[in-house]
C-alpha cells in the first residue's frame, strides 16, 4: 500500500520535478535566465497557452479534442478588430462582449457538430472548424492586421502589477487572471456535480447516459466552455501584441495546448487530467521557448525541441496508461 | 503418461501469492474441468500454461519432458491454445482472415496471399466444428457462438494438443452452448485434451471426465466427476457448506408497480405485455437474443420503441431517456457491467453517486460529507470490500464491482429495480450476497425484475417467471405452479407451449 502511494505521488509530481530540473539546467546554462524580470516574462508568455490549454483540457477529459482553439482565439481578436475598424466601435465593453460571444458560439457549434450531427470524432469536425475559422479571421478584417485597440481591451494582456521604477517589470495581470481562472476550474472540476460528470462522460459515455446523465448536454457545455476560454485567450493576445493579426490563426496554439495538457497528466483516452498539471505543462513549454531564445538558438531549433517534447509527452501518456492497465490487471487477480 | 503436468507451481505478485504449490494433471484426450471462486487463481494458472506468466517455482512437464514457456508463442509451438473469455476477434475482418491471422499462407515466390486455399481450409475447419458458414463474411456479422468457434478453429489449425477454454459459455445462448458442447466432445474424440474453466456446475457434470477444484491459489482436489455432486463441489470451492444456494424468502405481494402494454419495436419486440408488482421478484427467462434485454432497454428509455404503453403505479408514464426513467423510480442494472454500468477509471465513491449526483449537492458544490455517509452506508449495507472509497472501481473484483452498480441504483431511491444478468461472472459467494440484496429490496416493498440466463437462478429466486422467445412473451409461470421447472421453461423458450 505504501509503495503504491509513493508511486502515485512520484507519478503526479513527475512533471513538476521535470520543470524544476529544466529551471536548474537553464539557470546554469545562461545567467540571463534566473532573473526576476525573465521569470515574469515566462509567466507572461505562459498566459495565452495556459488559457488555451484550459480550453483543451476539458475537451480532452471527455476523450475528445478541439483543434480549432487557436483559430477560435484569433477569430475572437479579429472580430474585435472588425468592429473597431469597420463599424467604429471603441467601447471596450461591447468589443469584449463580442469577443466572448464569438468564442462561445464557435464552441457551442463544435459541441452541436459532435453530439447532434453525430460526427464520429471531434478530431475531424474541429479540424474542419479550424480551417473555417482561419478563413473567417482573414475575411472579417480583409486580411489586414488591426492595431490601436482601446486601452480597455488591451488592459488584460498588457498590464503589470507592482511595476517599480527600479527596473522590476511587474507581475503580468494576464497571469494573475490565469491563476484565478485555474482556481475556479479546480473547484469546478473537482467539487461540482457537472465537473464530476465531465470525467464520467469521458471515462464511459454509455454508462453515464444509462445512469441518467445527459451526455450530449455535458459535451455541448464542455465545447462551449472551451470556446469561452479561447475568447479570453484572444483578448490576452490582443493585449500582449497590441494587434489583431488574422494570419496568426495558423500558429500552433492547438498543439502547444495539447502538449501542455498531456505533460500535465491528461490523456487522449479521456477521464483524466487536472488543471494544476496543465499549468505545469504550460509553464514547461514557455520555459523551454524562453530558455532557447536566451541561448540564441534559432527558431528552427525551437520548433524541433518543442516537437520532441510533444512526442515525448504522448509517449509518456501511453506508457502510463499501459502501466496502469497492467497494475489493474495485477490487482484484479 | 499425462499430456501436461504441473508440479508445485508457485507464482507470486507483489503482495499476493496467486498460485501456491499448485499441481494439475491433464491426461491425453480428456475433458478436464477447472473450478474455483473468483480470485482462486484460475486465470493465473491459465496464464502459466499459455506462457503469459513464468512461475517462480515448480515444473511443467509435457508428455514426460520438462518444459518452460517464456512467452505465448512458445506455448503455442508446444500445442497449447487458449480460447479466452474475451475473444480475440477482429470483427471487421473475415472469418478466414481471423483464422489465419498470424499464419497467413503466401503464394509461392510472391508476397501475395493464397486466399483461395485459405478460404478452403477455413471452410473445412469450420465445417469440422459443425459450422457451415460463409468464411468470407466479416466475423463481426456472426454471433458470439460462431466467433468462439473461430477461436477454436485457430487452435485446431495449429494442431493444439491442449485447448484451454476460459468461461466459454458465459456469453452464449442455450443453443450455442449445446453446439459448443458437441464440438468439445468431437475435439476429445480426436484426442485433444480440453481444460474447461467454468462457473456453471451443470456444464461440468455434462461434459467433463474429471474436475479440479482450486481455492486461494491452491489445489483442493481432483476427482472423477462421477464421484462429485453439486454440494460437494461447491463446498470444496468455498470451503464451507452452502446449504441453500438460493435464499428465497416469502413476501406479501403489493400493488402493481409497472405495467407494459403492447410494446413493439421493429425486428426486436412483438406486442410485449406484462406487469410487475411491488414485493415480488419477477423473473425473465429465455435464450440469449430472445428480446429480454431489449424489452427493458426500451422501457428504460435506453433505446427507442415504435409503440406501446407503459404504466408506473397504474399511471401512464412517458419515458424517452434513461434520465426520465430514473426520475420515475426505475433502476436498470445492465448486463454489461464494465461497458455500461461503471466508469472504471473513476473512484468507487463517484460511481456510487453516478445516477444521483444532483441529489448530492449543497449549493453549487458536491456535498462531500453526505457522499461520505452514503458511501459508508453502501459499503456496509452491500458488503462491498474496498480499502479506500477513492480507489478506482476498475481495481475491484467482479462481485464487488457489481455491488457498486447496485449501490449506484439504490442511491437513486428507485422503486422498480431491473437486474439484467446480475450474477454473471461473479463467484458463488458474491452471488448469494446479490440474492440477499434482492431479498432486502422486496422486503422493503420494492419491485425487482430479474433477467437471467441461468435457469436454476430464475427458478430459485423468482415469484413469477415470464418466458420470452424471439421478441414475444411465450407465457408465465408462478412460483406455486407445478410446471415451474427447467424443462417447462426450456420448452417454452424453444417455442413450445406451456402445459
Amino acid at each position: 500500500m505504501k509503495t503504491k502511494k509513493m508511486k502515485d505521488i512520484v507519478s503526479k509530481a513527475a512533471p513538476l520535478l521535470a520543470l524544476i530540473l529544466l529551471f536548474m539546467i537553464l539557470s546554469v546554462a545562461t545567467d540571463k535566465f534566473l532573473t526576476m524580470n525573465n521569470m515574469m516574462n515566462i509567466l507572461r508568455q505562459t498566459a495565452v497557452n495556459g488559457l488555451i490549454s484550459a480550453a483543451m483540457l476539458v475537451v480532452l477529459i471527455t476523450a475528445g479534442i478541439d483543434l480549432s482553439v487557436g483559430a477560435n482565439a484569433i477569430l475572437c481578436a479579429c472580430v474585435m478588430g472588425m468592429l473597431k475598424n469597420s463599424l467604429g466601435i471603441t467601447n471596450p465593453f461591447i468589443l469584449i462582449l463580442a469577443c466572448i460571444i464569438t468564442g462561445l458560439c464557435v464552441g457551442f457549434l463544435n459541441g452541436l457538430l459532435l453530439t447532434k450531427m453525430h460526427l464520429p470524432h471531434p478530431f475531424v469536425s474541429t479540424l474542419g472548424m479550424k480551417n473555417v475559422l482561419c478563413g473567417l479571421a482573414l475575411l472579417v478584417v480583409s486580411t489586414k492586421t488591426i492595431s490601436d485597440f482601446p486601452a480597455g481591451v488591451t488592459f488584460l494582456g498588457s498590464s503589470n502589477l507592482f511595476k517599480s521604477l527600479d527596473g522590476f517589470s511587474g507581475i503580468p495581470l494576464c497571469f494573475v487572471v490565469l491563476l484565478l481562472i485555474y482556481g475556479v476550474y479546480h473547484f469546478f472540476l473537482n467539487k461540482t456535480a457537472l465537473g464530476r460528470m465531465i470525467y464520467c462522460v469521458g471515462g464511459n459515455p454509455e454508462a453515464a447516459r444509462l445512469s441518467g446523465i445527459n451526455s450530449d448536454n455535458v459535451l455541448i457545455f464542455v465545447y462551449s466552455l472551451s470556446g469561452f476560454m479561447c475568447a479570453i485567450a484572444g483578448l490576452v493576445i490582443v493585449g500582449r501584441s497590441a494587434v489583431a493579426n488574422p494570419s496568426a490563426a495558423i500558429s500552433p496554439y492547438d498543439t502547444d495546448a495539447i502538449a501542455a495538457c498531456i505533460i500535465g497528466g491528461a490523456s487522449f483516452m479521456g477521464g483524466k487530467g487536472t488543471i494544476w498539471g496543465t499549468l505545469i505543462g504550460a509553464l514547461m513549454i514557455s520555459t523551454i521557448r524562453n530558455g532557447l531564445t536566451l541561448l540564441n538558438t534559432s527558431s528552427s531549433v525551437q520548433y524541433i525541441v518543442i516537437g520532441m517534447v510533444i512526442i515525448a509527452a504522448v509517449f509518456i501518456d501511453v506508457t502510463r496508461s499501459r502501466m496502469e492497465a497492467k497494475a489493474r490487471r495485477l490487482a484484479a487477480k | 503418461m499425462s499430456l501436461m503436468e504441473l508440479k508445485d507451481v508457485t507464482k507470486r505478485f507483489p503482495g499476493v501469492v496467486a498460485l501456491r504449490n499448485m499441481s494439475l494433471e491433464i491426461k491425453p484426450g480428456e475433458i478436464h474441468g477447472l473450478i474455483g471462486e473468483n480470485g482462486a487463481g484460475k486465470s493465473t494458472l491459465i496464464k502459466v500454461l499459455t506462457g503469459v506468466y513464468t512461475p517462480e517455482e515448480g515444473t511443467l512437464i509435457m508428455e514426460g519432458k520438462e518444459v518452460s514457456f517464456k512467452n505465448p508463442r512458445e506455448a503455442a509451438a508446444h500445442g497449447i491454445a487458449c480460447v479466452y473469455q474475451e475473444l480475440n476477434i477482429v470483427r471487421l475482418l473475415s472469418v478466414t482472415d481471423n483464422i489465419f491471422i498470424n499464419k497467413a499462407l503466401k503464394k509461392k515466390n510472391s508476397p501475395l496471399l493464397e486466399y483461395e486455399k485459405m478460404h478452403e481450409m477455413a471452410h473445412e475447419v469450420m465445417l469440422s466444428l459443425g459450422q457451415n458458414i460463409d468464411v468470407k463474411k466479416e466475423c463481426g456479422s456472426y454471433g458470439m457462438g460462431i466467433q468462439q468457434m473461430v477461436e477454436i478453429a485457430k487452435a485446431v489449425l495449429i494442431d493444439a494438443k491442449l485447448i484451454i477454454m476460459d468461461e466459454p459459455t458465459s456469453s452464449l445462448g442455450e443453443k450455442e452452448v449445446a453446439q459448443l458442447m458437441k464440438t468439445v466432445r468431437s475435439l476429445k474424440e480426436k484426442g485433444i485434451s480440453i481444460l474447461f474453466v467454468s462457473h456453471k456446475l451443470e456444464e461440468l457434470f455434462e461434459l467433463c471426465d474429471r474436475v479440479t477444484v482450486m481455492r486461494d491459489g491452491e489445489h483442493i482436489l481432483t476427482k472423477d466427476i462421477s464421484e462429485m455432486d453439486n454440494d460437494s463441489l461447491i463446498s470444496a470451492m468455498v470451503g464451507r457448506t452452502l446449504d441453500n444456494q438460493y435464499p428465497k424468502i416469502e413476501t406479501t405481494r403489493g400493488k402493481e408497480a409497472l405495467r407494459v402494454e403492447h410494446l413493439n419495436s421493429t425486428g426486436l419486440l412483438k406486442d410485449v405485455s406484462f406487469h410487475a408488482n411491488y414485493g415480488e421478484i419477477l423473473g425473465f427467462a429465455g435464450l440469449v437474443g430472445a428480446g429480454r434485454t431489449e424489452t427493458f432497454r426500451a422501457i428504460f428509455g435506453a433505446d427507442g420503441h415504435d409503440s406501446g404503453n407503459i404504466y408506473i403505479n397504474e399511471k401512464p408514464a412517458t419515458i424517452k431517456t434513461p434520465k426520465d426513467a430514473i426520475r420515475q423510480g426505475i433502476a436498470f442494472l445492465t448486463e454489461d457491467r464494465k461497458g455500461q454500468g461503471l466508469v472504471l477509471t473513476q473512484s468507487v465513491r463517484t460511481n456510487l453517486i453516478l445516477s444521483s449526483m444532483k441529489k448530492c449537492k449543497k449549493g453549487l458544490f458536491l456535498d462531500e460529507k453526505h457522499i461520505d455517509q452514503l458511501t459508508g452506508d453502501n459499503v456496509d449495507g452491500l458488503k462491498i470490500k474496498i480499502s479506500d472509497s477513492k480507489e478506482a472501481v476498475g481495481q475491484l473484483s467482479g462481485g464487488n464491482q457489481q455491488k457498486v452498480v447496485i449501490g449506484k441504483w439504490i442511491n437513486t431511491n428507485a422503486d422498480i429495480y431491473i437486474f439484467d444478468e446480475p450474477t454473471r461472472g461473479i463467484d458463488v459467494g458474491a452471488k448469494v450476497e446479490v440474492y440477499n440484496i434482492m431479498n432486502n429490496l422486496i422486503k422493503a416493498g420494492k419491485c425487482v425484475i430479474m433477467i437471467s440466463s441461468e435457469l436454476p437462478e430464475i427458478i430459485g429466486m423468482s415469484d413469477r417467471v415470464i418466458i420470452m422467445r424471439e421478441g414475444k412473451i411465450m407465457g408465465e409461470l408462478s412460483r406455486d405452479s407445478d410446471l415451474l421447472n427447467q424443462e417447462t421453461i426450456m420448452k417454452a423458450a424453444w417455442g413450445g407451449a406451456i402445459q
